[in-house]
């Protein structure tokens, strides 16, 4: 009997897992296959609503579900911690020590933040002043902040790249925008964004499209801001070189790193604790039955549900064919494809690969759309919002997105067209909002 | 692609990343260092670029910022003082190996 053991029942777990037992449904009810999960939690959190989360457009418990639940009944869920994996023995050993052995092995523990990894941002201040909205409890007790203040400098900073949805503290600083706007207090806001990238974005044609967004939203930009430290008393942000920015309100993106026992099971990830995975068959460099997927790996794709959702495709096969003793497939090529929310009931459309950046054009079908790519659209708005049902019943039980396959499609795409509108950015003058105090 | 860097052709990506770490030299590392604005190159410096250069050759990845703030010897806030703005990437650039794919 082949034992299939994935680590982590995240979105890239959930999915690999029900592809896995629907390839395998013959093998799994003859007892020939056996498919385990394991996960230290049993609460399956629909991640993209943290960012809504903290401006009140979604309540925590409409973003969890239970993890069994999620998993086709033939699919067993283990719920443990794990302690480390051993690539020469084969086993994957648990905190409660058990441990369980493995013919295939699918690392697909995601990342994590470490806020106690720049000095002083887990100090005094942390929960008061100082924010995080990339788990449940951090992005609820910011709801709870946004709603107390009342005016001051909010500040948005990444810490240091890589980061899970790398456009999130973008259409954070948009939604914040919407918010007090909406709040009738804009004015009394100023909203800052601070990278460690040189500009909005690691591409060119989407980096010109936000910056020119910010721009229009009176959002100030700070770049090539690696922040150092952090005093929470005073209210100041540091860089390593010594620059400083004050704040009444911190969000912060804290560093990422791979999950804790990928750093005890030796040979399996880099030093910032990612698997070192092949970028296009997604085997790992530690061993040839070990796999990886999601924002586990080190592949330089972003770290967002949608590749994992491409991945799968190519992973489900891989792990046929490994089993099967064919060579692997090297289909898998960077693919990803992100709503950008920019408030005000709209959002961009982005869709892009390891060589390709996100372009101007039309999606899924091309020359018609209905989506447009790199446009502010209600449409596209529309389309993030109808995403979490597509995201429990479509994503999570495995199933194709009609229209939408694993490698990108340049059709519908316009390589040279840049758009007239972003390239002579020009000051327009602020919307007053409704309601704004004087 | 092939960038002319000194006298020397190299192969490089479109950001002048050299492709190939056994073209380099140390010549080759000054004279990336004063097309980037870093230096003049001291024994400081040297111990970080000979530092990345080791890691990526022995591991095939070059090290993140924090690895070389807690191994190479040199403190975080130093490397920042000695490579400006992006340690790690301006110490790879220099010291002939690809681009760090931390940042994407």
């Amino acid at each position: 009997m082949k034992n299939i053991v994935i680590l982590g029942g995240g979105t890239a777990g959930t999915i690999m897992a029900n592809r896995l037992r629907r390839l395998f449904a013959r093998e799994l009810a003859t007892s020939g296959m056996h498919i385990t999960v394991v996960d230290q939690d049993e609460r399956h959190l629909y991640q993209p609503g943290l960012l809504f989360l903290p401006f009140g457009l979604y309540e925590p418990d409409q973003l969890v579900k239970p993890r069994r639940r999620q998993l086709h009944e033939d699919v067993e869920l283990v719920q443990a911690a794990i302690e480390h994996v051993d690539v020469e023995r084969r086993e994957v050993y648990l905190t409660d020590r058990r441990s369980l052995p493995y013919d295939v092995l699918i690392v697909a523990t995601g990342t994590r933040i470490v806020p106690e990894e720049t000095e002083g941002l887990t100090g005094p201040g942390w929960g008061e002043r100082m924010f995080e909205f990339y788990t449940l409890p951090g992005a609820t007790r910011l709801r709870d902040a946004l709603a107390r203040f009342t005016g001051g400098r909010l500040v948005i900073d990444i810490v240091e790249m890589p980061i899970k949805c790398p456009v999130a503290p973008l259409e954070f600083a948009f939604l914040a925008d919407w918010y007090f706007t909406k709040r009738g207090i804009r004015d009394r806001v100023d909203i800052t964004y601070v990278t460690p990238l040189d500009g909005a974005f690691t591409k060119a044609i989407t980096s010109r499209a936000l910056t020119h967004l910010l721009d229009e939203k009176h959002i100030r930009m700070e770049t090539e801001f690696s922040a150092g430290r952090v005093d929470g008393t005073a209210g100041t942000l540091y860089s390593w070189d010594e620059r400083e920015i004050p704040f009444d309100l911190l969000v912060t993106i804290p560093l990422h790193m791979g999950a804790d026992y990928i750093s005890r099971s030796p040979g399996l990830g880099d030093d910032m604790g990612f698997v070192r995975t092949n970028p296009k068959t997604l085997q790992s460099l530690a061993a040839p039955d070990v796999f990886a997927i999601g924002d586990a790996t080190n592949v330089p794709a972003s770290k967002a549900g949608s590749v994992a959702h491409f991945e799968a495709e190519v992973l489900a096969d891989n792990v046929h064919r490994f089993i099967e003793g064919r060579p692997l497939g090297e289909g898998f090529d960077g693919h990803a494809n992100c709503f950008i929310e920019t408030g005000f009931d709209k959002a961009l459309l982005i869709d892009f690969n390891y060589d390709v950046e996100p372009l101007h054009g039309s999606f899924p079908i091309p020359w018609i759309g209905p989506m447009r790519l790199l446009e502010e659209t209600r449409l596209n708005h529309l389309g993030k919002l109808a995403f979490r049902w597509v995201y429990w019943n479509v994503l999570l039980p495995g199933h194709d997105i009609p229209g939408v396959g694993p490698r990108m499609s340049m059709r519908g795409k316009r390589p040279e067209a840049g758009p007239p509108s972003i390239t002579t950015p020009t000051r327009s003058p602020r919307a007053e909002p409704a309601g704004s105090a004087p | 692609m092939t960038t002319m860097i000194g006298n020397v052709a190299l192969d490089t990506d479109a950001e002048g990343f050299l492709q190939k770490p056994e073209q380099w030299t140390p010549e080759i590392g000054e004279e990336i260092a004063r097309e980037v604005g870093v230096g003049p190159l001291g024994e400081r410096h040297w111990t970080v670029i000979h530092f990345m250069r080791d890691r990526f050759l022995t591991t095939g990845q070059a090290p993140s910022i924090r690895t070389l703030g807690k191994e190479s010897g040199v403190p975080v806030k130093e490397l920042y003082q000695l490579f400006p703005k992006g340690p790690a990437k301006l110490a790879a650039k220099i010291g002939g190996i690809p681009k760090p794919h931390g940042c994407i």
